[in-house]
């Protein structure tokens, strides 16, 4: 009789952290994965250079990918799950918006001042809720945005329902993607580096349980309140971008792509590594450009397959492939 | 020197007295015992004690500093620290990972962890050593196991190493002894005994009172919440409140 | 008196809108957010029962409503059974089953026309100067029968009082012999059929359009969650308190901030009480 046995592949270098590295052959085993990543975001622009069309969905497919990792992380490193991400966006679109359209701040300034004036606008209207655990949080994020949109049409501030628009657009094609493509790879991996540090092992064991946590004279709230910092500055980075890419802020920022759809990548993908969030996002947004004929239909399809992704217990794409690169499979006697 | 010292502590869950009028006083240094049987409190009284819950009435002071109605992580950095009772250790992290939090914590960031280890250095060596000290086996795999994978006896160590690694002054242990072996308190009560040495008070609630008679000066008794007897170990176990407390209990 | 007559039918729109949803998570836990899908796919199976198929309305009624009963439980059996116990899958999956449901119509059904479903009875009555259509009657008469109804059905029938005991001690119940399963499948075919129910009557008040459900959602989990999430007596209170302020809000504000009221609440609720008004603070208060 035979079965199947998994191995694992090579080496030493998987004992968490330790890295043994002797060979070349090694080292590419290691960093492979990574460089090519890398790799093909660097080279997408020059290949579909005469596609423009495509090129601007690359946009779009990273601007996911951030606000993706924003949800795995929130929800798999700390243990929030936030079903609003389009407040994120909506809000550092906004905040974007107002910067460089009402208050004439250049370009260059109103990204990144955005993504942080965004970032605390979020955190402080979180902050109230970051002692709600489970449900709770995730109902409570998920009425974030449609109260803020709400809140728009019913003042009629912001330019209502018609929103902003007059708002200085991203300098020339490639650079416009090399912006996204440069923060989107340091935030993965920068944030990959951030949780394995001490700090990142705190949040997950806020995840595990925050009972211990205070028991250890952490302040439980603090740890939650920097997460969520971090989570929105990706978001609202990503509504900034957004909005200079469309040159025009308005009430569709809060809509409800930006909240299911990173949400669906990070199930698809495989939740809890980050790099699952940039996968799912890669075949989720392309899938839907595809899909664009079918109109409102596309949500359907979505919601269909994270419903199946979730009911299954799927461990996730990402999962799959690391495994089948990790180990290899064989048949031996039995 | 009287560190710390619980007022008439009362708590009612939902009509249910579960502390009533509660007071002791803990001298620094000594090991002071809590037993009671099953639902008498002693749990709901560590609770109260480090914020857990609050209570309705009644004052809590460490070393004259009244810390009533801190919140638990306060309570934690002025360096009272507990176990629980079911454990909760960090399921999806490495067992030495589990230490690197408390010695991240801003307790150990100031003094340094256990022994001052870890304050500016490495804490995931000190953790190794922390773990060492406690009965895990520094040669073997087993402090770099994941907590979920780890069975109850290095568990419930893993929480008083918790407490340990930051460096504490006072140490709740909410039974630590239940669920481990003969041989592995054997390797614990010398523990606690190098701990008492080093200057740490330690509060024990605990059901094995023959291995808790063992480390502890004074012990008191609790049963529906009220405090029955207090005194030398051999006299708690005398008095006739508690001996019926415990009837048909076969601990006795 | 106008305040009060409209608060009041408003309040009892908002309490047999919410109910379903408030009924399924006592008994099952399970925070169904496809319940707004329900009962907009309610209005829009009915609407194609009477305009296509041309059935008499009370019999699209009924096949509509248990239709949806039919669906809710299908959605238990087949989908959320493999999450139970999984808060976050739970809410994820009946969201995007909802969503796709909601999504589904707007692309395949209701577009173009204007889609309304006929009243029960034309013409109104005068009552205290307030003139009310029959509509609006038939629906407080409603929501009141259908309170009574499950009241009745809690004390006195075996499957009722198995719904109590398993909303108040979920663990001790199964210990009893009482299929957690079965109860929530049940639950979740009458909390569907609740939506169903409120959609019928109340519909025909309005044109059926899409983004109801998603205010339907909204309206149920404002109301469940300011009265405590499960706590029936809360439904009732809850829709009370936000019908009258929204009713108020529109007299003296403007009738765009009625959903800014119900989403504040919420908000303002969960900050202060996340147990609710009626709440029995189950879910927060973890033993330590
Ligand atoms: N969070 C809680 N909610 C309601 N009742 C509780 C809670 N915690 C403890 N109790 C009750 O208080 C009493 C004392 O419990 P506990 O302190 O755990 O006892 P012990 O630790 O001595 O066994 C018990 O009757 C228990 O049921
Ligand atoms: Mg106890």
């Amino acid at each position: 009789m035979k079965r199947s046995e998994r191995v694992d592949r090579g080496i030493n270098v998987r004992s968490e952290g330790i890295y043994a590295i002797s060979s070349l052959k090694e080292i590419l085993y290691l960093a492979g994965p990574r460089m090519a990543l890398v790799l093909i975001l660097f080279l997408l622009p020059v290949v579909l250079d005469s596609v423009p069309y495509w090129k601007r969905v690359v946009n779009i497919m990273l601007v996911y990918s951030l606000l993706a990792i924003s949800f795995d992380f929130l929800a798999n490193y700390v243990g929030l799950v936030c079903l609003g991400c389009s407040f994120f966006v909506g809000v550092g679109g906004y905040t974007s918006a107002i910067l460089n359209s009402y208050l004439h701040v250049p370009i260059y300034l109103s990204i990144p001042l955005a993504s942080v004036l965004g970032a605390v606008i979020c955190t402080l209207l979180l902050l109230p809720c970051l002692w709600l655990r489970g449900v709770y949080f995730a109902i409570i994020t998920l009425m974030y945005p449609l109260l803020l949109t709400r809140v728009i049409e019913a003042l009629n501030i912001f330019g209502g329902t018609n929103g902003i628009s007059g708002i200085e657009s991203l300098p020339g094609n490639d650079l416009e993607n090399y912006i996204i493509i440069v923060v989107m790879l340091a935030i993965l991996f920068g944030l990959r580096r951030f949780v394995n540090q001490d700090i990142g092992l705190v949040m997950r064991g806020v995840k595990d349980n925050d009972q211990s946590i205070r028991a250890s004279g952490i302040n439980v709230t603090w740890i939650k309140t920097q997460a969520v910092f971090i989570a929105s500055l990706i978001g609202c980075f990503a509504g900034s971008y957004l909005v200079h890419l469309y040159i025009w802020a308005g009430l569709s920022l809060f809509a409800l792509d930006f909240s299911i759809i990173p949400i669906a990548a990070v199930t698809i993908g495989g939740s809890g590594f980050l790099i699952g969030a940039v996968v799912g996002s890669f075949i989720l947004v392309p899938l839907s450009e595809f899909l664009r004929f079918f109109g409102s239909f596309r949500i359907v399809i979505y919601c269909v397959v994270l419903t199946l992704f979730i009911v299954f217990k799927s461990e996730g794409i990402m999962m799959y492939i690391s495994r089948r690169y990790h180990q290899f499979e064989r048949w031996v006697d039995v | 020197m009287i560190i710390l010292s619980a007022e008439n502590i009362s708590k009612t869950f939902k009509g249910l007295k579960a502390l009533d009028s509660v007071s002791f006083q803990v001298e620094e240094g000594e090991v002071y015992g809590i037993i009671g049987p099953n639902g008498s409190g002693k749990t709901t009284l560590i609770n109260c004690i480090t914020g857990f819950i609050r209570h309705e009435k009644g004052k809590v002071f460490f070393r004259d500093k009244n810390i009533t109605k801190l919140p638990p992580h306060k309570i934690a950095r002025m360096g009272i620290t507990r176990t629980f009772q079911i454990m909760r250790p960090y399921f999806s992290l490495p067992a030495y990972k589990n230490l690197v939090i408390p010695l991240w914590g801003p307790r150990a960031r100031k003094l340094g962890g256990w022994r001052g280890g870890g304050k500016h250095g490495d804490r995931d060596t000190v953790a190794i050593d922390i773990l060492e000290e406690i009965g895990f086996e520094r040669d073997s795999r087993v402090p770099y196991k994941l907590a979920s994978t780890l069975p109850t006896g290095y568990l419930k160590r893993l929480e008083l190493a918790r407490c340990i690694a930051m460096r504490p002054e006072v140490i709740l242990c909410d039974e630590i002894f239940s669920g481990l072996s003969v041989g592995e308190i054997g390797g614990l009560i010398p523990l606690l005994e190098k701990l008492k040495l080093e200057g740490v008070t330690i509060i024990m609630v605990e059901h094995r009172l023959r291995e808790l008679f063992k480390v502890a000066d004074r012990v008191m008794a609790l049963q529906f919440g009220e405090k029955i007897a207090e005194g030398k170990p051999y006299d708690v176990i005398e008095d006739s409140r508690v001996r019926e407390a415990y009837l048909g209990s076969d601990e006795v | 008196m106008d305040i009060l007559v409209y608060g009041t039918i408003n309040s009892i729109i908002l309490a047999l809108m919410s109910l379903g949803f408030t009924l399924v998570y006592s008994i099952s836990r399970l925070p169904n957010f496809a319940h707004g899908a329900l009962y907009i796919a309610t209005g829009y199976t009915v609407w194609m029962l009477l305009n296509s198929l041309e059935l008499s309305y009370p019999l699209a009624i009924l096949i509509g409503i248990l239709g949806t009963a039919a669906s809710g439980a299908l959605i238990y059996r087949f989908a959320l059974i493999r999450v139970r116990g999984m808060e976050i899958s739970e809410v994820i999956a009946s969201y995007a089953i909802g969503l796709a449901i909601i999504e589904g119509l707007r692309w395949g059904g209701l577009r173009g026309s204007t889609f309304t479903l006929p009243s029960f009875m034309s013409g109104s009555i005068t009552f205290f100067d307030v003139s009310i259509d029959y509509q609006r009657l038939i629906i407080m008469v409603t929501g009141f029968a259908v309170f009574v109804m499950l009241y009745l059905f809690t004390r006195f029938t075996k499957t009722g009082l198995a719904f109590r005991g398993i909303a108040q001690d979920e663990r001790a119940s199964m210990m009893l012999g009482i299929d957690s399963d079965f109860t929530a499948i049940l639950s979740l075919a009458i909390g569907s059929g609740l939506a169903g129910l409120s959609a019928v009557i109340l519909l025909p008040l309005g044109n059926i359009v899409v983004e109801t459900g998603y205010n339907v959602l909204i309206f149920s989990i404002a109301v469940s969650i300011i009265g405590g999430l499960g706590s029936w007596s809360g439904v009732v209170v809850a829709s009370f308190i936000i019908g009258f302020a929204q009713i108020l809000t529109e007299v003296f504000l403007s009738s765009h901030y009625q959903m800014v009221v119900a989403l504040l609440a919420i908000i303002v609720t969960l900050l202060i009480k996340p147990s609710g008004i009626m709440g029995k603070q189950k879910e927060l208060e973890e033993r330590v």
